[in-house]
């Protein structure tokens, strides 16, 4: 078992491909430098898959496979190892992270070949991928936390990536920030897991954590806490509500950052997390709930932001805000694989749409608004046909892999809350409607660009191959699941049963869910799918058949309009009940009264105290010897009367 | 026998002028023999309580006091001779350059 007894190659690998580009790159041409990215990757991904072919070859009892290499951390009775680990859940995330991000380092190799950042960009994903493999692969928390930290870090630097441009920087520093605040909230939920279990292994705490008696609902104990807390970071990672500020904003990074980064991994990470401590979860019911009602929210209220929305990026930025909330509702109901499942599926058709809007907006010459697109499909039509797969899939397209995974999602929340569910279902249509409004305005409709000035192209092969590959897996992602629809099995949540089924729930609801031809008939005309149509139907009737309405309809319902189009005010909010009020302490406060006053004066105070005593005491040094011999003798009266007064 | 107290009321009567001419004396080669009467009236106090005591260690530290008073008196008068060389003066008041 060569790969999986030396795992740390995987993750590995990218890391000696961002040192050797960070390190030696500096005079090195483009090709030399995309060369040593890509083939890092490119053999990450080989080792991955290899690792997989061979842990399909275990037996049950040695999943999950677990390989210490070297003792990290060892204080008192805390005991954290380097160590790696290797489940049907990493499966599924290492190949989703080794393969979209292999598929996008080959596009940014066509996306980025312009720009002269090239080499700092490749050592930079590079190093995402590392810290991404290395959060995925850890055997316990706390090396769950440094890939963590450092996604986080690569995130920072590469939304920053443009560091010329004011806004770019902004968007980075918010990026860390408001993450900053997500971190906190995980690193006390691992404070309080090492002081319950004593241990931050996987293998230590959720057996314990499932052993343990459930919190009753209602009530807030341990478990309850350390879920808690736990969201928050995934919360802050992920992008729901109220730490999603920094996603939208991030997409001032390079467009394959948004697709690897912002779309198909990073973000996906707090679901990860969320699954992975399911066992927590699963006996945290007060928890369970806030997971559910937030994720919930968060999928109605970023869609419909979305749908008003005239930056492609921005779009989808806020559908994956969205999409993210439906995977967070998953968790929240209880049904972890179908948010595991929904995460794969997402990331190939949502790193898809970025990097179809990516080539989009490299063939309008860096446009970005969709007023100023149209028409684009004749122009640029492997691009219009792979956008417009992704599209299918991510409205719920019956058959396409967003199809199978939202109707499980919304399956598992209509049986947990019915109100719940039909939230789900309303910010289903709002996708539906935002996604097809974004292909009508890009790809259809009257050319609203000056053709003296853009020249329109078809990207290179090296960013369309990507495309037609993601685009495939974007129709068929979701198959392992359709045998379920005639009563069959679902492979995916088949798969991910050794992992997911520590509770007896979701045994008992998978064997309760064999559907009768009936209920295939419901899935295939289910809520979702009806509100997938609507909103195809409402954006066509409003971007194709009538195209004056939208304008029409914005200005009767100019408040409404307003109020989506500014993003509900919440960068207002923030600003005005957050940022203001700290920089105002930090400058009034804390620098010019605790820094400037309390510290500074100190230190001042000491020198001048210093200063005039000794400008004082020099004026007894006259050079007199009577006086000085005064004093002496002085001194000697004074201690001889002490000692005589202390004696006696 | 002359008791112990006369001794030593005769020794502080010797250092109290010692102290009161060092003080008030200006002329340097007095203040210098006001030094040399302080110490023997110490010495005096030593010789008085090795009697009384009837041990030789007073009488020991005596013979110190005297060598290294021998040995001041010597470079002491040195430096005095040297003041007066340079600046004409043997005035306390007036040798004050070692301030500030």
């Amino acid at each position: 078992m060569p790969i999986l007894t030396y795992l740390w190659i995987v993750p590995l690998l990218p890391l000696v491909g961002a040192a050797v580009n960070g390190i030696f790159g500096g005079r090195w041409p483009k090709n030399t430098i995309s060369a040593v990215a890509l083939s890092s990757t490119t053999l990450s991904f080989l080792a991955a898959l290899e690792a997989v072919r061979e842990f399909s070859g275990l037996s049950p009892e040695q999943i999950p496979w677990s390989k210490t290499y070297f003792p990290w951390i060892s204080a008192g009775g805390f005991q954290a190892n380097f160590a790696l680990q290797v489940d049907q859940l990493t499966v599924i995330m290492l190949l989703v992270v080794t393969g979209v991000g292999w598929l996008i380092h080959i596009y940014s190799t066509g996306y980025m070949h312009e720009d002269p950042g090239y080499r700092r960009f490749f050592a930079y994903l590079n190093l995402f991928m590392f810290f991404m493999l290395l959060l995925i692969l850890a055997d316990n928390y706390l090396l769950m936390f440094v890939g963590w930290e450092g996604v986080g870090l690569c995130s920072y630097l590469l939304v920053g990536f443009f560091f010329l441009k004011q806004s770019a920087t902004n968007a980075g520093n918010k990026a860390f920030w408001v993450n900053r605040v997500g971190d906190y909230g995980f690193l006390l939920g691992l404070f309080l897991m090492l002081r319950t279990f004593g241990s931050l292994d996987f293998s230590v705490v959720l057996p314990q954590a499932a052993k343990m008696s459930s919190d009753p609902a209602g009530h807030i104990g341990t478990l309850t806490a350390i879920a808690l807390l736990l969201f928050v970071g995934a919360a802050g990672k992920s992008a729901q509500l109220p730490l999603y500020v920094w996603l939208p904003d991030a997409m001032e990074g390079p467009t394959p950052v948004s697709a690897l980064i912002h779309a198909a991994t990073m973000v996906t990470a707090g679901v990860y997390m969320v699954a992975r401590s399911h066992a927590i979860f699963l006996n945290a019911p007060v928890a369970m709930q806030v997971v559910a009602v937030i994720g919930c929210i968060t999928a109605i209220f970023a869609a419909t932001i979305g749908l008003v929305q005239t930056d492609i990026k921005k779009v989808l930025a806020y559908s994956t805000v969205s999409q993210l909330g439906y995977m967070f509702l998953a968790c929240g109901v209880g049904a972890f694989g179908a948010g595991i499942f929904h995460l794969m599926t997402h990331a190939f058709f949502k790193g898809l749409l970025f990097l179809a809007a990516g080539s989009v907006i490299h063939a309008m010459g860096g446009e970005q608004d969709m007023r100023n697109m149209g028409g684009l499909r004749k122009k640029i039509p492997v691009t219009f046909w792979c956008m417009l797969m992704a599209t299918l899939a991510i409205a719920g397209a019956p058959g396409f892999s967003g199809f199978f995974s939202k109707d499980e999602i919304l399956d598992e929340a209509l049986r947990v809350s019915p109100i719940l569910g039909w939230i789900g279902a309303i910010a289903a249509g709002l996708t539906s409607f935002y996604m097809f409004r974004l292909i009508f305005l890009t790809f259809f409709g009257a050319e609203r660009y000056d053709e003296h000035h853009v020249h329109v192209h078809e990207s290179p092969k090296n960013m369309t191959v990507p495309l037609i590959v993601l685009a495939v897996l974007s129709v068929c992602g979701g198959w392992m699941a359709a045998p379920q629809l005639v009563g069959g099995v679902n492979h995916f949540q088949h798969f991910l049963a050794p992992v997911l089924a520590t509770g007896a729930e979701p045994a008992a609801a998978a064997a309760e869910n064999s559907p009768s031809a009936g209920e295939v008939l419901q899935a295939l005309f289910g809520a979702p799918v009806i509100a997938g149509l609507l909103g195809f139907f409402l954006a066509w009737w409003l971007y194709i058949k009538s195209p004056e309405a939208p304008k029409k309809l914005a200005a009767s319902l100019s408040a409404l309009y307003k109020l989506l189009y500014g993003k509900y005010f919440i960068d207002e909010l923030y600003l005005a009940v957050i940022v203001r009020p700290l920089v105002w302490i930090s400058n009034k406060v804390l620098w010019h009264a605790v820094d400037e006053g309390l510290i500074d004066g100190a230190v001042n105070g000491v020198a001048f105290v210093s200063r005039e005593t000794g400008d004082r005491v020099r004026r007894t040094s006259t050079g007199n010897i009577r006086s000085y011999a005064t004093w002496i003798i002085l001194g000697v009266l004074v201690f001889t009367s002490l000692l005589l007064w202390m004696v006696g | 026998m002359v008791p112990t107290s006369y001794f030593l009321v005769l020794s502080a009567v010797l250092f109290g002028l010692g102290v009161i001419a060092f003080i008030f004396k200006r002329n340097i080669l007095t203040v210098f023999m006001s030094i040399e009467l302080m110490l023997n009236a110490v010495n005096l106090t030593f010789v008085t309580f090795s009697r009384s005591l009837g041990q030789l260690q007073g009488q020991v530290f005596v013979l110190f006091v005297i060598v290294v008073a021998a040995a001041e008196a010597a470079v002491g008068l040195a430096i005095i001779i040297l003041i007066h060389r340079n600046r004409r003066t043997l005035d306390v008041e007036n040798v004050d350059s070692l301030k500030d």
